[in-house]
Order: C-alpha cells, then sequence, then structure tokens
C-alpha cells in the first residue's frame, strides 16, 4: 500500500465518513426518562414523607427502593433496554448506579458465587466508589483544617 | 524463490484443494436476517441448549463442524487435521469442539480473519501432500463476546452509531486434496496495520487500512485486476469501513465500486435488526462465505470469488492499556473453474 497516514491524518481523514451521533435528540429522551424517574424518587418520598417519617429516614428509604427498582427492572431484563433509549436518562439517577453492579453480578454469575459474582460484582460501580469515597474523605480534610 | 510464491505476500497453490462442502450454523438474530435462507442450522436458542455462553458458541462450532463432514460424505475419521479459532480468550470454543470431535487439531488466531487463516494454513497442508481432508472452521458468540470484550449484556448503555453486532454463529469447510472445485487458487497472508485508531468500537475504520494493503498487494503479486472477480468481499468492515476503503482503495488506484461487498453490512439488515454500522466477528465473514457464499459457487451465480477476511488483533488489555489496534486482512481467491494454465 503506498498510502502512508500519521494516525492524526487518518483521525481526520475518516472523520466526516463517521455517523454523528443525535445530539438533540438524546439529550431529549434522556432528559425525559431522567426526570421521570426522579418523578418516581419524588413521589416516594412525598409518599414516606406522609407516613410520618422524618427527613433523614426520607431520604434514606427513598435511595433504598430506588435501589431495589433499579435492581428488580435489571433482573427482568428491562433495564438495558430503558439505558438503551435514554442513554445518560438512566445511567445517572442511582437506578443506573443500581444497574451497573446487579447487571455484572447477574453476568458472571456462571462463574460461582466468590470468583464470579463476588469478584466482578464492582467491576463497573467500583471505580465510582473509589473516587466517590476519596473525594468525599479530601472535602471532609479540607473542611476540618480551614472551617473548624 | 520458492516455486509457489508469486510475491512476498502471495501464494499460488499448484494443486488446488477443493472445497467439498461447507457449513453455516448461526444463532436466532442472523436467522432473522436477509441471509437466513442460506443458513444450514438457525439455531432459536442462543444458549444451544448449555449453561454457558462459551459452552454455547463451542456447540456451534461443534455442530458447524459436523455437518460439514456429514455434507462432505467424507467419513470423520478420514479428516486429517482440524483448523480453528475463535475470538475467546485461548481459543476455547475451538478446543472444546476439538475435544469432542478428536480429530488432529491445529488452533489457529486471526481473530475476526480467522476463517481465511484457518484456510490459507488448510489449503498449503492439502497442496503440500500432507493430508487429504483438512476441515476449516471459526466462531463468535454475541453474548460470549460482550461479557470478554465489553459490558454485561443488561448493563444500560447505548452503543455508538458506528459499532458493530457481533454474528452468533460458526461456519466450516472441509477442504479436500479432489473435488470439482470451488478450489481455492490463490492466497495473500496479510501484514499486521496499524493506522492508530484506539476506540475499541471503531472496528471497521481500524481494520480498513489492513483490507486495504492485503488487496493491493494481491492484486500486485498476481498481476490480476479487480475485475477479474465477480465479487470481492471483505469480513466484518461494516458499512462504514467499507466506505473508508473504497476511498482508500481509490487512492491506490483501484476501482472496486462495481464488484465489492462485506460481510458485515450483507447478514444483517441495519435498520431493521438494529445493529448499527453490521455485523462482526469470526462467524460473520465464516456464516456469509460457508451459507450464502458457497451457495452461490456450487450454483455457478459466482465464478471468482475474492475472500478477505479482516481481524483486529486487540485484546482487552491492550484496549485498556490505551494501546492502538493492530489489523489484520487475509485473502483467499476461490474459483469455480481452473481456467488459468497450471
Amino acid at each position: 500500500m503506498k498510502t502512508k497516514m500519521s494516525p492524526n491524518e487518518y483521525e481526520k481523514f475518516i472523520k466526516d465518513k463517521m455517523p454523528k451521533p443525535k445530539l438533540l435528540s438524546n439529550a431529549i429522551k434522556a432528559f425525559i426518562v431522567g426526570g421521570l424517574i426522579c418523578d418516581v424518587g419524588q413521589f416516594i418520598t412525598n409518599w414516606l414523607k406522609g407516613m410520618g417519617l422524618n427527613q433523614e429516614q426520607v431520604s434514606a428509604g427513598t435511595a433504598i427502593i430506588m435501589v431495589f427498582l433499579g435492581a428488580f427492572f435489571t433482573g427482568l431484563g428491562l433495564y438495558d433496554k430503558l439505558g438503551k433509549f435514554a442513554g445518560a436518562g438512566s445511567i445517572v439517577p442511582i437506578t443506573g448506579f443500581s444497574n451497573s453492579i446487579v447487571s455484572p453480578a447477574m453476568e458472571f454469575k456462571r462463574e460461582g458465587f466468590v470468583f464470579g459474582v463476588g469478584a466482578r460484582m464492582f467491576v463497573i460501580a467500583g471505580p465510582v466508589l473509589v473516587y466517590g469515597i476519596s473525594t468525599s474523605v479530601l472535602v471532609g480534610i479540607i473542611y476540618f483544617l480551614f472551617f473548624i | 524463490m520458492a516455486q509457489k510464491r508469486l510475491g512476498k505476500q502471495t501464494i499460488k497453490l499448484s494443486n488446488p484443494p477443493s472445497m467439498l462442502s461447507a457449513a453455516a450454523v448461526v444463532g436466532p438474530k442472523e436467522g432473522e436476517g436477509p441471509l437466513s435462507q442460506y443458513f444450514d442450522m438457525i439455531q432459536k436458542d442462543d444458549y444451544f441448549g448449555q449453561d454457558s455462553w462459551e459452552k454455547a458458541e463451542s456447540k456451534f462450532v461443534e455442530e458447524a463442524v459436523k455437518r460439514a463432514i456429514s455434507k462432505s460424505g467424507v467419513s470423520i475419521t478420514a479428516i486429517d487435521y482440524m483448523l480453528a479459532g475463535d475470538l475467546l480468550n485461548q481459543i476455547i470454543s475451538s478446543s472444546f469442539a476439538a475435544r469432542t470431535l478428536q480429530i488432529p487439531f491445529l488452533g489457529v488466531y486471526g481473530a475476526c480473519s480467522t476463517m481465511a487463516e484457518s484456510l490459507s494454513i488448510g489449503s498449503m497442508i492439502i497442496d503440500g501432500g500432507y493430508a487429504d481432508h483438512v476441515i476449516c472452521a471459526t466462531s463468535s458468540h454475541f453474548s460470549s463476546a460482550e461479557r470478554q470484550y465489553r459490558f454485561p449484556l443488561e448493563q444500560g448503555v447505548q452503543r455508538p452509531p458506528f459499532a458493530q453486532w457481533t454474528v452468533t454463529g460458526s461456519g466450516a469447510t472441509v477442504l479436500s486434496s479432489t473435488g470439482n472445485g470451488p478450489y481455492i487458487t490463490c492466497i495473500t497472508t496479510g501484514k499486521v496495520i496499524d493506522f492508530g485508531i484506539k476506540d475499541a468500537n471503531n472496528m471497521g475504520a481500524a481494520m480498513a487500512p489492513a483490507a486495504v494493503d492485503t488487496l493491493t498487494a494481491h492484486f500486485k503479486e498476481t498481476g490480476r485486476a479487480p475485475g477479474y472477480y465477480d465479487l470481492i468481499v471483505t469480513g466484518d468492515l461494516a458499512t462504514i469501513g467499507k466506505e473508508i476503503t473504497l476511498e482508500l482503495l481509490q487512492k491506490e488506484g483501484l476501482d472496486l465500486k462495481n464488484n465489492y461487498n462485506d460481510c458485515g453490512c450483507m447478514i444483517f439488515d441495519n435498520e431493521k435488526q438494529d445493529t448499527h454500522s453490521g455485523g462482526s466477528g469470526c462467524g460473520c465473514s465464516a456464516s456469509v462465505l460457508n451459507g450464502y457464499l458457497y451457495n452461490m459457487l456450487k450454483h455457478g451465480e459466482l465464478k471468482r470469488l475474492l475472500f478477505v477476511a479482516t481481524g483486529a488483533l486487540l485484546s482487552p488489555t491492550s484496549a485498556w492499556q490505551g494501546e492502538s489496534i493492530p489489523c489484520i486482512a487475509h485473502a483467499v481467491a476461490i474459483e469455480t473453474t481452473l481456467s488459468e494454465v497450471q
């Protein structure tokens, strides 16, 4: 082959041949589905409040129920279909976090409960936890040093 | 230079082996595609009665090999070698199938180019006089590939519009030292080419330069023009890779617009089946060749075919380490008559 291209040149060459992601329609779908999931959360919050729980109990209760719903619909094989339609709209809410833990647990069950479910459950959620917890520790130290 | 070599990459077989029979066994989605009528078996259950995707894929290989051998009329004990490979770590689909089949086994790996690689080596073994019958096979499975290379099946993620869909299926060919064709006449072995693509979702663009490199070498070393062939097919470049390939070929002064297609564009109806850019995986080119194309050759609707299977030689580890994707393509010329002076 005579054609020689550097990675940058090739990237440029193929750029106009790549289909563009439909940003606007993806954003609208994500907005609607993400919004609806949050509506469900708000509905649960109001319901728990109506049952006479205090703010802390309501927040914990809502998170528990939403995580359960995410796991439940993953188990039914429906959450991936929702995710395909909604993209970030169903990944960002807490139900998406639940999906990212339950889906590898289901996928790797065949490798057993130790090396499969146990070891692989957090392959996707793991980094979120590591950096989420690390950041919270960092913020805590800064708060302790400068604000107390 | 060795007598049978035409050039740096191309050989000409002096006793061209015959493709005695071929079989393609595919999964349910492939069975709903435009080529469904050409497959030997459409397995409705993509678990194939097994309890893991890996075992299922192995079962696809076993079934394709058994069907190809039974169609050839040759007894399984008369098969001298089985050459096979697949995408799973340590090519377990193939070696586990070979455990059941008990045919002397040589495992090969060329990622999605494995069908052309096994046909190449199988033809050389027969032409060299070391075997009378060789079975060449490969496979891929959507679910086993997803869990090895990408995300768990139930993970709610969106695929980019240029992503490809791994074909669930296996194809097998019985090559024989005797027979009435179609014959394997020339083989061009590819070099590993890397134009620096790092996105493992963008296989078509990564593999296109490898296909172009092998095609230009093939035409240069055989002295054949693209018009010599009724059809030139690449393995699994899909719509985007196909377009890039055509344009790169034009830069090389080769016009393939009238007789070029890609198996990844043929196996699915991208619009209806939501397969984005098209099919991929070892099973893509293998099932299209051993199902549809073999049928066309047998019925004389194709007389000269250039089969160029393409493979991306990445691993999940290399992708995580940020390496670019090295790619390869092997070309196998298949002709129904031996018109040229041997």
